[in-house]
C-alpha cells in the first residue's frame, strides 16, 4: 500500500503553484529502443546476434564483436547490486527538487553492468535485485532497481511514486460514466481510492442499466458533459478544470459496419464525432489546466487517459468505419502527448481487444469484460507505462502488427468473406 | 462590405413596395393592430440549443443529429472584427416542421418537400384543443374523435385548412429528463389515436397537426395499427406537422393565425422554424 496520505493537506492559496520540471528528457535514436518497451512496461535490452553479448547503454555496434546485428529482447532484468550511493547534490533541476536520491550499480546476470534507481525496498550491497524499466516524467526509460522478492511496487518508494500516476488521492474526470466500460472504470478508479470521481454524463435522458449504482459511491459526482457539444466541454471544463487531476477518455461511439454495408456517412460522422472530434474537445479545454497544474503538490494533475481500441493500430472491416474514427483518435493522442509531455503529464493509451458489451455481440471470444479492462486502467496509472493492450486479442495483434503490419492488414481483411 | 449589404437590402424592399402598392394598405392594418394592441404576437418556439433533446430511435437507426453550434470567431485572431458560427442540425430539431414527404405515406404526392409546399399555407388559421389537464393525469394521454367533436361542440367546426394544435403544456417540463419521459418500455407522451387523426385528416381537411411533445405521434405511438399514425395518415394525406411548440396556453381556442414557414431545403423533409403566432383581441 502507498504510503502517501489519504487526503493531503490543502494547498496554501498565497504560494504560488510550482511548475514542473523533468529528469534528462533526450534520448539517441538508438537508446529510444528502451523507451519503446518501457512504454509497454518492459525491459528489453540489445543482444547481439553474432555473439550473443547482451548490450548497456544501447549503442550501434556490439562492445564484444563490433557487429552491427543488434536486435532488442526482451529481458528478465535479475541481477546483483554491488553499490550504491545516495545524491545529495545535482545540477538538473528535477534532482535538485527531489534530493536526496539513491542510485546504484547492478551487475545482471547477463554479464551487463547498468545504473539504476533504487527501490527503497532495496537493503544494502551486496544483494540481489531485479530491474525493471519504467517511464519517468518526461516519457522516457528509467531503470530501476527493486527487491527480488516481496514485490513491491514503484508507488512504494515516495519518489518512485513520481513516475507512477497513481489514482490514490487523486480527482478524476470519467468523461462517459453510463457505458458499461466506464461505469467499470469508475468502480475500479474508486476502490483504488480516487479522492473524487466526475461521472461525464451525456443525453440525460437515456437511462444506462446499472448507472443508478454508481450514484451510492462516495466520490461520484454526476456532471453533464457531451462531447460532441463544444459548449458543455466548455463549461464543465471552466467548472473543474482547475481541479482535475486524471483524466479518463472513455467516449466511445461503437457502429459495427463495414463502409460498404452502411449507406451514407450519418454512422461514420457519429463515430469520428464522438471518438475524435470527442477527444479534440476535451484535449482543448482540460489541457492547458492539467499542464499548468502539473507540479502542483502530491496530488498534481498527472495524466490523461484514452480508452481506444486494437482496432486502431489496423482497420478491421466488419468494424471498418469505427475502425478508421479511433485510428483517429490514436494519432491525436500523439499529438496530445506531445502537448503534455513537456509538463510530465503521462498520456496512456488502452488498445483493448474485443470487449464484451452490445456492440461486439457478434465478436469470438475471447473478450474483455468491462471489469478486466478496469483493472488493466487502474494497473496502468499505478505503473509507469503509455502503452496498454488488455486482453490476449489485443497481446495478439499488436505482436502480428510490429512483426508485418501488411500480413495483419490481409489477415483482417478475409475477415470480411 | 456589410454596409453594402446593407444598403442594397434597403434598395431592393423600396422597389418592391412601389411595385405592390395596392398591397400597402393591408400591411398597414396588421402593423397598425399590432401597435394598437387589437393583435398580438405569441413565439411558439423553443430556443434552438445543444440540450434540447431529439427524438429516440434504436441505436442501430440513423438518428436525427442534435442542435450543435461551433464558433467560427469572437473578434479574435480567428476573424478580429466580427462573431459567428457554424451550427448543425436534423431537419427534425427544435420547434421544428414536417413536410409529408417526411412519411413514406406521403412520398409520391406532388409538392411534398418544404420547398415546393404553397406559400399560403405558411399562415393558416390555428385552433387550440386543450388536453393539459388530462396530459397531466396520464402521460400516455391519447386525444380522440370524440375529444375533438366535444370541443367543436363549444367552439365551433374545425375550417377545412386550419391547423389543429393540441396543448398539452409539455413545453413547460424544461428538465429534458421529464420532457422525453423515458423508461425502460419507451417514451411516455401525449398524442392522438389513430382514430383522431383520420378524422381531422379525411372529414375535417386540416392543415397540419402541431404539439408540445417532441413528435407529432404520442411516445408510444410506435405500438399503435398503423405505427405513428399522426405521421403516416396526416402526411399521406398531404398534411403537415409542427412539433416541439411552446406557449400554446397563451393562445385562444380559435382567432389566431399561425405563421410557420420552414427553410426552404432542397427535398427537404421538414426544417426547425421560428413559429409564432398572430392572435386579434377579440
Amino acid at each position: 500500500m502507498s504510503q502517501v496520505a489519504k487526503r493531503p493537506k490543502r494547498k496554501n492559496p498565497v504560494e504560488r503553484t510550482r511548475q514542473p520540471t523533468l529528469p534528462p528528457p533526450t534520448r539517441s535514436r538508438v537508446a529510444l529502443g528502451l523507451t519503446a518497451a518501457a512504454a509497454r512496461g518492459r525491459l528489453q535490452l540489445q543482444v547481439c546476434v553474432d555473439c550473443g553479448t547482451v548490450q548497456y547503454p544501447p549503442r550501434e555496434v556490439c562492445r564484444a564483436c563490433l557487429s552491427q546485428r543488434l536486435v532488442w529482447r526482451r529481458q528478465d532484468g535479475a541481477g546483483e547490486l554491488i553499490s550504491e550511493t545516495t545524491l545529495h547534490a545535482a545540477q538538473e533541476l528535477y534532482f535538485r527538487e527531489r534530493l536526496p536520491w539513491r542510485i546504484g550499480n547492478v551487475r545482471l546476470d547477463s554479464e551487463v553492468n547498468v545504473m539504476a534507481y533504487v527501490h527503497d525496498a532495496v537493503g544494502a550491497p551486496p544483494c540481489r535485485v531485479r530491474i525493471e524499466a519504467a517511464l519517468d516524467r518526461a516519457g522516457q526509460a528509467a531503470l530501476i532497481a527493486m527487491p527480488q522478492t516481496g514485490r513491491p511496487a514503484l508507488l512504494d518508494d515516495p519518489k518512485l511514486r513520481e513516475m507512477t500516476c497513481d489514482p490514490r488521492a487523486r480527482k478524476i474526470l470519467v468523461s462517459d460514466g453510463k457505458s458499461a466500460v466506464g461505469q467499470a472504470i469508475v468502480r475500479a478508479l474508486a476502490a483504488a481510492g480516487a479522492d473524487l470521481i466526475w461521472i461525464g454524463v451525456a443525453e440525460p435522458w437515456k437511462q444506462a442499466a446499472g448507472f443508478d449504482g454508481l450514484r451510492e459511491l462516495p466520490q461520484a459526482k454526476v456532471v453533464a458533459l457531451d462531447v460532441t457539444d463544444s459548449h458543455s466541454v466548455r463549461e464543465l471544463a471552466g467548472e473543474i478544470g482547475g481541479k482535475v487531476d486524471i483524466v479518463v477518455n472513455t467516449n466511445d461511439c461503437h457502429r459495427a459496419f463495414s463502409l460498404a454495408a452502411r449507406r451514407g456517412v450519418e454512422t461514420a460522422q457519429l463515430e469520428m464525432d464522438i471518438n475524435y472530434f470527442g477527444l479534440l474537445r476535451l484535449a482543448q479545454e482540460f489541457a492547458p489546466a492539467l499542464k499548468a497544474r502539473a507540479a502542483d503538490g502530491t496530488t498534481n494533475a498527472i495524466a490523461w487517459v484514452n480508452v481506444l481500441s486494437i482496432f486502431a493500430l489496423a482497420n478491421y472491416p466488419p468494424h471498418g468505419t469505427y475502425s478508421a474514427s479511433k485510428a483517429a483518435a490514436f494519432s491525436l493522442s500523439q499529438n496530445l502527448r506531445a502537448e503534455l509531455r513537456p509538463a510530465g503529464v503521462r498520456v496512456i493509451n488502452l488498445f483493448p481487444g474485443p470487449v464484451d458489451d452490445e456492440w461486439d455481440q457478434l465478436e469470438m471470444p475471447p473478450k474483455l469484460s468491462p471489469a478486466t479492462l478496469a483493472a488493466a486502467l487502474v494497473d496502468a496509472l499505478k505503473g509507469g507505462v503509455e502503452d496498454v493492450y488488455p486482453g490476449d486479442v489485443a497481446q495478439d495483434w499488436v505482436a502480428r502488427n510490429l512483426e508485418n503490419p501488411k500480413a495483419l492488414e490481409r489477415e483482417l481483411g478475409e475477415t470480411l468473406r | 462590405m456589410k454596409a453594402a449589404k446593407k444598403k442594397s437590402t434597403r434598395k431592393k424592399s423600396t422597389a418592391k413596395a412601389k411595385v405592390r402598392a395596392p398591397a400597402r394598405r393591408e400591411r398597414a392594418n396588421l402593423s397598425d393592430m399590432l401597435i394598437s394592441g387589437g393583435a398580438h404576437l405569441v413565439d411558439l418556439t423553443q430556443t434552438l440549443s445543444p440540450d434540447f433533446p431529439t427524438i429516440v430511435l434504436p441505436p442501430e437507426f440513423g438518428q436525427c443529429r442534435p442542435f450543435r453550434m461551433e464558433e467560427v470567431s469572437r473578434y479574435d485572431e480567428r476573424g478580429p472584427g466580427w462573431y459567428w458560427n457554424n451550427v448543425s442540425f436534423g431537419e427534425h430539431s427544435g420547434t421544428h416542421f414536417d413536410a409529408p414527404i417526411h412519411w413514406i405515406s406521403g412520398r409520391d404526392l406532388p409538392n411534398n418537400s418544404v420547398d415546393t409546399l404553397p406559400l399560403a399555407h405558411f399562415i393558416a388559421p390555428a385552433c387550440v384543443i386543450d388536453c393539459s389537464a388530462q396530459a397531466k393525469a396520464d402521460s400516455d394521454f391519447l386525444l380522440t374523435a370524440a375529444h375533438v367533436k366535444q370541443w367543436e361542440q363549444r367552439h365551433g367546426r374545425i375550417p377545412v385548412g386550419a391547423w389543429v394544435l393540441m396543448r398539452t403544456d409539455w413545453s413547460k417540463r424544461k428538465d429534458p429528463v421529464t420532457y422525453q419521459n423515458l423508461d425502460d418500455t419507451g417514451q411516455h407522451t401525449p398524442g392522438p389515436d389513430p382514430d383522431c387523426v383520420r378524422f381531422l385528416a379525411n372529414e375535417r381537411d386540416v392543415l397540419g397537426f402541431g404539439t408540445e411533445t417532441i413528435g407529432t405521434d404520442a411516445g408510444q405511438a410506435a405500438h399503435f395499427t398503423p405505427p405513428y399514425p399522426c405521421h403516416y395518415y396526416m402526411h399521406g394525406a398531404g398534411k403537415y406537422g409542427l412539433q416541439c411548440l411552446c406557449n400554446l396556453d397563451l393562445l385562444p381556442a380559435t382567432g389566431a393565425f399561425i405563421v410557420a414557414a420552414p427553410l426552404k431545403i432542397l427535398q427537404g423533409s421538414g426544417s426547425p422554424l421560428r413559429a409564432f403566432a398572430i392572435v386579434p383581441a377579440k
